[in-house]
Parts: C-alpha cells; structure tokens; sequence
C-alpha cells in the first residue's frame, strides 16, 4: 500500500448472535423468521416487574468462542446496564459487559499474499440483541408510523473487537472471513450476514507513512455484507483522504453505509455521542469462572480452520490454495473429509496418503472447487445441503477412475446429478452412458470417418493440427461422446498414418 | 363478630372449626373495607366479586373434609407495585394507569396458591418514591390513628388497609423504610426481610439492589405464617437465595433469656422526638426485664447513609424507570411531533414531581464525570456501612432502634420540602443499603399516635428478629388495639 500517500489504520467491531436454542435471560427460541412478536414473554418485552435469568449456555458459547480466538478467559465477570432509549430496546438499556468482559486479549493469524499477520483481539464480550423496526416510509425520519418486532429482543451476542492492526482492506476481509470461518467450526454462530446473525462495524484512521500517533478515526456501521464492507472502506478511506490531502481534519464521529448511495454518511459527531451511564446491573450476580469450568469449555473446541488447513496439507498434498478455500468454510472443510472417507482415502492427522490417494484428494478438489461449487453458488445452497452427497460424488470419480464413463459424459452426469440428486451409477445405467472401450468398434467408426473426409487428411498431411482436432470430434459425435477418448486417439493416429 | 379486627391465626381457627365460614369472613372485611375507605382512601383498586367467588370455593373445600392452609380464605391486600395477572398493577402513576400485567409476582402467585383471598390493590406513593403515600396519582392514603396525619409510605395503603381492618394482612416493598416506616406510623408489624430472602420477580423495580417484598400484619404469627408462604429461592429472580427457608413459626413462644441487644447510639438523641425516645426507653426496659442484656453500641458510618441512599436508589430507579417511554403499554402523550418529542413528551406528562426529581438525580450521578465522584463512591460508603453491621452483629443477637424519629405527621406538612421528608427514613435506610432484614412492632403511643420500634437482624435470621418481637409483644399486649379512624384531613 505504499503507493498509498497514507498508513491506513483500522479496527473492527463484529457482532455474532450466537446459536443457542433459548435467548440469554428468557426462555424464548432464538429462531430466526416467525410471526412479528410471537418468540416474546414478560422477560424479553422487558414488561415492568420481571427479571433477568443468564442462559448459563451462552456463557459456555462466549467462552469457546473467546478460547478459538487465543483469549484470557475472564475469572470474574458481570453485566452492566448501557442506557439509552430507542424503540426497538423494550428497558431503555441493553444488557452488555462494560470493563470486565468473559474474554481479552487474544489473536488470530490471518494470511495476506501468503504471508502470516496476527491481529489482536482486544475483548470478546455478551450482550443481548435488540428488536427490530419497520418504518411505514423508508426511514425513521420520514415514517408516518414505525412497527416494533421484538422477536429478536434478547438474542444473545457476542460482540468481538479487534486491535487497530488491520492495515489493509484486504486485511479486514481476510480478517472478517477468518472470524467467520472459526465462529461456523466452533459451532458459535451461524454467521448468516444476510440474516443479521453477523454483523460488523470498522474504526477507520489515515495517517501519514511514519507517523506514530493515530490519526482521528470515524466509526462506520450498517455494512451487511463482505461487499457492503469492501465498498464501504473504499469509500470512506478515499474521503479521509482527500479531506487530508486538502488540509482538512478528520471529526470524529460515527457515519453510516449507504449501501443504495454507495456513501458512508454522518449519523452523529462525538459531541452528540450518547452517555450511556453504564453501571453494573444489580438484578445479575456476577459471573465467577472456575479453572475446572474454562477447561470443561476447552475440551469442546474442534480443529480450527489453520489446523485443518495445515492437515489437508500434509496429509492429501492439497496446493495449499485449495486448503485455505476448501477450509474457510466448516461446510465444505466437512464435505471434503466425508468425500475422503467414501474414497477410502482418510487419514488421521500427522499421516500422509500415497500418490495414489493424492491423485484422488486431488480430483475431489478440482469438483468441489470447481463445478460443485459453482452450482452451489448459482442455487444460492451451502455444503450442508448440497444435493450431491459426498458419497455420490466419489462413486462418479470412481466410475471415471474406472474408465466406466469419459469424464466429458462425467459432465453430464454430474448436471443430473445436481438436478435430481441420483446415484451417478443409476443415471449411467439409465441414459445408456457407458464409455466404449472396444477397440474394434471404436476403429471402424474412426475409418469410416476417415473415408468420408479426404479434403481433411490432406490438410492433416500439409500439416494443419486442426485436423486431428476434427476427427476427434467426428468421432465423439458417433459415438455420442462415449468413445474412450485415449482409444480414439490412438486408433486415428493408426488410421491417419495409413493414409 | 367483628371478624375484621381478628388476625389471621384466629380466623383460621374459626374457618377449621367451621364457626365462621370463608365467605363470611370476606363479606364481613369486604363490608368494613366499603364502611371506611371514604376515610381512609387505602384501595387502588378492589375484586369483591372475584374474592367472595374464591371464599365459597375455600368453602367447599372444607365442607368436603379437606384440610385447609394457614392463610387460606384469608383477606389479604397487595400494594399496587406487585403485579396481579389480569388486575392493573398501576405504582399509583398516570404512567401505569392502564397497566393490566399478563403475568403475576413469585409472592401474589404463591399466595394465591396458598389460598389467600385478595381484596383488591393498595395506594402506595408513585413508583415506591415517598415516605408519605401523598405522591400518588390518587388520592393521599390517611392515617387511620388520625386522618388528619400520614399513613407513612411508600406502603402507605398496605399498612393502613390492616391497620383500619380492611384486610387481614397485607404485602408492601422496602426500598429504603417503605414497609417499616408506613408500620411504625400505623402500628401494625412491618417486616423487611434479608435481601434475596423473597423473590423480586413481578415487583415493579425501584431501586433493585435494595428492593424486598414484606409483610404487614396485626400481630407477630401473622407475620411470621405469612413468610412462611412468601420466602424462599425463586430460579426467577437471580438475587434470590438459594437457601432454604425454615418454619418461622417455630421462633415464636421462645424465651430471649440472655440474648444481648446493640443499642446503636447513632439513632437516639439529636433528631429523635422525646416522646419517641421516651417509649423506646420504656420497650427496653420491658426487654431488659424478658432477661436480655442491653448495651450501647456504634454504627460510626450511620450518618453517610442518607446521602448514600440517595445516590444508588436513584440511580438505579433512572434506569429501572427508563423503559416507561409511551412506546408498548402504559401512558403516551396525545401530541408528540416526532420519536424523540413522544418520548419526552410521555415521561414529562406521566411521571409525577418526586419521581421526576430521583431519575433527574440519578442520570446525573451515572453520567460520564460524575461517575466515579458519586456512584462509585456511594458503591463504596455501603461496604463500610455493610461492615459497622458485620462487627456489631460479632458482639449482639440484634440491633434496636427507634423505626421513625418522629410520629405521623399531618398531611401537606412536607410535601413542600423533599430533604424533610427524606429524613423521615434516616432509621430504616442503613438496613437496605446493608440488605439485612429488620422488622418494626409497634412499642406504644404518643397522645394516641402509635410509636414503632425496629429490630435489625444478621442476614436470613428473620426467625430471631420474630422471636424477640413476639416475646415483647406477648409481654405488652401493644398489638391488640383497633385504630379507631378519628379525625379528618383537610390536606
Ligand atoms: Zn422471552
């Protein structure tokens, strides 16, 4: 970024709800969607008179995720009370952690054009979410009427700061997707960006190469996807830097992503910030962790995304780019190793396969990466519920291995696969697919081929490569595309030079 | 018979031994409470109907062999801060006017469970802020002593209603003397129980670290059967003890023989009314002569408590209080021009005087600033107050001290001055920033006004603190007079 005239500086602040059955100090479901107002009791509507009861749950979820992320687990932490009034918040104050939060001081190592960055993890501290508005007219402003949902009021979150260390765009991506990957592995949080269930604010400064102190940041909310991020940094970096470049001052204030303007705009300035009067919150006792409690937790964690990386590695040979994509997602990090059990191909960690069964950890990678997820992707479906089990994708490599089907007819199959999540087997049998591997079958189609295109050998002989090409597919069209391709090529070469 | 004017125990007597009926009985408080509310204005609300209903089904449980409860088929009434699914649950605010709650308090539903008949919800001053019940959005409560004088407060309508015989007993919460103050000027037996001894789930909060429901009775049993029912760990309330409770009955007929009782110097003299003085040096004479030893003591950070008390109750109660904002249920001004205006607009409009003061008073203490100048520090003062208890209570059983420094005043007298009023709970106010129970009895009168004397315990001995008050109740027979609701109020 030197080509930059400044050091770029930021910070994110995410939020993660996390994925437990019951909201944090209630008994309600946390289940996304439902009826306005039907997931609500006395507890969550904040109703004069009730109390709240901490879902001892969320404090495990909190905590494993705090131990993924490289933290202190807190032993003595409490919740506070940040006032403030809003209708979507049924108290007038969010129950949150203020200055001792279950957990501080971690890291994580992200990787930047193949090089290793660690980013601190300032806190990881629980709080509950708040409802929802709908305004009758755009936005609250101009609403002639708004409509509250609290379905959502007491969710629990976890809202998880890093340290200003990220200094890059692409830093806070591959910080964000990284954060994402280990929240999905820890079982913590779905991390569903577009169902609000991840959500992330940046701190963004700019100051001159060199410079130690930081520069004045704005805070940047309302960026609801990786896109919306990238764009919103982009967007407010370039206008920091221009106010700088023409001698201006950066305020600090808080500035909204407007995502359909493609502009960060100013919601407030930090002499309008709120006071929000936190105090510990006297209806909680306070959270004491034990040793025995913290270890409990830690016994919980799976492989993390790096671990897992590292393990496709060595023991599959996976290029390490297809690890790093294959594992940033605990959905098709686990479809990988299903597809390597079904090919018999599964190792513990710390081994490594033979060629034989690189060769095959390989293929199932180029599908995955390639087709498999592109019709994810087209039909908007995860790993979880791809229509093409892992197992039925190795009974397809195995019938390619095997010579059984061409991988050109491997295509065909695979589409029908996707389409009505057949057994490939099946659909060979009922199409008729099976590769023709009969050489005296394959050698008349090919001289008969011959003979019909004498213009065609003569260009072969004044040396047109093209030729080839031409009566390959001849061929493959005769044969609709079940000739074994090495056979066709072999016999016409035979055939060619007899001509 | 004049059933109105029995206490609970005989009643249960006359119900088991099928002399009275339930339904007798509450026709019979039911009338008395209708005779003499023009006077004393105790009632928000009342459910004669639905009571007389649940007294013929008490009824016919004991026409059918069944054995019956303690209090069951007992009149009883609930201070309107305690929610009642169904009923409105108001705080004596315009703020809750229409306030019906979905769901009813730990301590209405377990005495319901137990049989216990509501009459109907009693005045209190808005939001538990008060030491009068003058600040409520009804009319004053009166003392029934005297009508012209305050029935005290904030459970100024739960210590009245038994007092005049409107109920048999009643529930009231204790922020800072809201029970045992109220008592003492009605002279009837007020329990603040050890914090977290009762659960808070359903008491509209005021101030919550210093927040207990208790009850109010015509004698000590009553008191001690109603705790019964009451106390005990709530999984609702997450400050509520995890302990178990014992039979407080099993205190009473109990000797004090060589209890020793700390007589904190820090509440007599300077302050004190003489005719107050006077009949607390005669209880402990009376004391001294049940065989327990008396010995002066101190409670050095006694006068940091006021000050104290006034920073964290507040404080709490402007955040407890924030979520009236007009936005779900309850009051919401008729002409907002935008969010922020409907806002400010519903709270201006729906909160009253006293209540406006302590949320002003408490956002100032929390805000950034002041924070740690007086939140902090008031956090702090209430160890050392927490401590003076924990060494006196190394040397005594209990503690004794006048309830009130004075008697009831007269209605209006210090509504006009805030600080005057506040003083009325320098006695009771230690106790809740230590969250130790206390109890006041009353110990006799002053030209007809009762005199309270308060008994403070170690945390989750309640079962002493009736001991003692029933051993000196049996010895004066203090208890067993009938206000007799003379006078009148202009105020
Ligand atoms: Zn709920």
């Amino acid at each position: 970024m030197r080509d930059f005239d400044f050091e770029i500086v930021m910070g994110l602040e995410v939020h993660a709800e996390l994925h437990t059955k019951s909201k944090i100090f209630c008994g309600c479901t946390t289940e996304f969607g439902g009826e306005q107002n039907t997931h609500v009791c006395p507890v969550c509507l904040g109703l004069p008179g009730v109390l709240p009861v901490l879902n001892e749950k969320v404090a495990d979820y909190a905590m494993k995720a705090g131990l993924a992320l490289n933290c202190k687990i807190a032993s003595f932490s409490k919740f506070d009370r940040k006032n403030y009034f809003y209708p979507d918040l049924p108290k007038a104050y969010q129950i949150s952690q203020f200055d001792l939060p279950i957990a501080s001081g971690g890291y994580i190592d992200i990787e930047i054009e193949g090089k290793k960055k660690r980013i601190g993890i300032t806190r990881v501290h629980m709080e509950e979410d708040a409802g929802k508005l709908v305004h009758g007219g755009g936005s609250l402003a101009y609403a002639g009427y708004s409509l509250a949902d609290y379905n959502r009021t007491g969710v629990p979150l976890i809202e998880i700061v890093s340290e200003p260390d990220i200094r890059s765009i692409e830093e806070a991506i591959a910080y964000l997707d990284l954060l994402k990957a280990i929240l999905e592995y820890t079982e913590v949080s779905d991390c569903k960006m577009e169902q609000g269930s991840l959500r992330c604010d940046a701190n963004v400064s700019l100051r001159p190469w060199g410079q130690k102190e930081l520069g004045t940041k704005t805070e940047l909310k309302n960026m609801n996807s990786f896109k919306a991020l990238q764009k919103a940094l982009e967007y407010e970096i370039e206008r920091q830097a221009e106010v700088l470049r023409e001698g201006g001052k950066i305020i600090q204030e808080t500035r909204m992503w407007d995502e359909n303007k493609g502009e960060t705009i100013s919601l407030r300035s930090k002499e309008e910030a709120h006071d929000y009067r936190y105090f510990p919150d006297p209806d909680l006792p306070p959270i004491i962790i034990s040793e025995e409690w913290v270890e409990r937790i830690r016994q919980t964690l799976p492989e993390l995304p790096q671990a897992r990386q590292i393990r496709l590695v060595e023991s599959y040979g996976l290029p390490s780019y297809d690890a790093s994509v294959i594992t940033g997602s605990k959905a098709m990090a686990d479809y990988f190793d299903q597809a390597c059990s079904a090919y018999g191909i599964a190792l513990p960690a710390g081994q490594s396969t033979d060629d034989k069964g690189k060769e095959r950890a390989k293929q199932i990678s180029n599908y995955m990466m390639g087709e498999l997820s592109r019709r994810l992707n087209a039909s908007d479906q995860g790993y979880q519920d791809s229509p093409i089990t892992p197992e039925n994708l190795v009974e397809l490599l195995t019938l390619i291995e095997g010579g059984t089907i061409s991988g050109k007819i491997a295509k065909t199959v695979f589409d029908e696969m996707f389409e009505s999540g057949k057994k490939p087997k099946q659909i060979v049998e009922e199409k008729g697919l099976v590769q023709i591997s009969d050489e005296g079958a394959i050698a008349a189609v090919v001289s008969e081929v011959v003979a019909k295109n004498p213009q065609v050998v003569a260009d072969f002989k004044a040396g047109k490569d093209k030729a080839v090409g031409f009566f390959v597919g001849q061929v493959m069209k005769a044969t609709r595309g079940k000739a074994n391709p090495g056979l066709v090529n072999k016999l016409l070469m035979e055939e060619l030079k007899k001509q | 018979m004049k059933l109105y004017s029995k206490r609970a125990h005989e009643l249960h007597e006359l119900l088991v031994s099928k002399q009275v009926s339930a339904v007798e009985l509450v026709n019979d408080v039911a009338a008395r409470l209708e005779d003499v509310e023009p006077k004393v204005l105790a009632f928000v609300s009342q459910r004669i109907e639905d009571a007389k209903a649940e007294a013929a089904r008490v009824d016919d449980k004991i026409a059918s062999g069944e054995t019956i409860g303690p209090l069951e088929g007992i009149p009883m009434a609930i201070k309107d801060n305690m929610c009642t699914e169904g009923i409105p649950t108001t705080c004596s605010s315009k703020m809750l006017h229409n306030f019906v709650p979905p769901y009813s308090a730990t301590v209405v539903r377990k005495l319901n469970e137990a049989g216990a008949i509501m009459l109907g919800k009693v005045n209190m001053d808005e939001f538990a802020m008060g030491s009068s019940c003058e600040n409520s959005w009804q009319e004053g409560t009166r003392n029934p002593w005297r009508l012209e004088r305050v029935p005290g407060g904030s459970s100024g309508g739960s210590a009245a209603s038994v007092a005049a015989g409107q109920a048999i007993f009643s529930l009231g919460s204790d922020t800072g003397g809201s029970i045992r103050q109220p008592a003492a000027f009605c002279g009837v037996v007020g329990l603040k129980p050890t914090y977290g001894s009762v659960s808070r789930y359903g008491l509209i909060a005021f101030a919550s670290s210093l927040d207990q429901i208790g009850p109010f009775s015509r004698d000590v049993r009553d008191c001690a059967q109603v705790m019964n029912v009451i106390a005990g760990h709530d999984p609702l309330d997450s400050t509520s003890a995890p302990i178990d409770r014992p039979d407080y009955t099993s205190f009473l007929n109990k000797s004090i023989k060589g209890w020793r009782i700390g007589v904190p110097k820090e509440y007599f003299g300077e302050g004190i009314d003489a005719e107050v003085e006077e009949v607390l040096r005669k209880a402990m004479k009376t004391l001294e002569s049940l065989g327990a030893e008396l010995v002066e003591c101190s409670l050095p950070h006694t006068e940091y408590a006021l000050p104290c008390y006034y920073i964290i109750a507040p404080a709490e109660a402007s955040s407890n209080l924030a979520r009236y904002d007009g936005v779900r249920y309850g009051f919401r001004t008729e002409d907002a021009e935008d969010l922020i205006s409907m806002f400010s607009k519903t709270r201006s409009e729906g909160f009253g005087e006293e209540v406006k003061r302590r949320i002003m008073l408490g956002t100032y203490a929390l805000s950034s600033g002041y924070y740690d100048a007086y939140y902090l520090k008031a956090l702090k003062v209430r160890t050392l107050i927490k401590q003076d208890f924990d060494r006196a209570f190394e040397k005594f059983d209990v503690l004794l001290s006048p309830t009130t420094p004075t008697v009831a005043f007269t209605c209006g007298d210090r509504l006009e001055n805030p600080l005057q009023m506040y003083q009325s709970d320098i006695c009771t106010l230690s106790v809740n920033l230590a969250g130790i129970p206390a109890i006041s009895i009353n110990a006799g009168f002053a030209d007809g006004l009762p005199i309270g004397l308060q008994f403070m315990g170690k945390p989750f001995e309640e079962g002493r603190l009736l001991q003692i008050s029933h051993a000196f109740e049996e010895a004066t027979g203090c208890h067993s007079q009938m206000a007799p609701l003379k006078g009148g109020c202009e105020g």
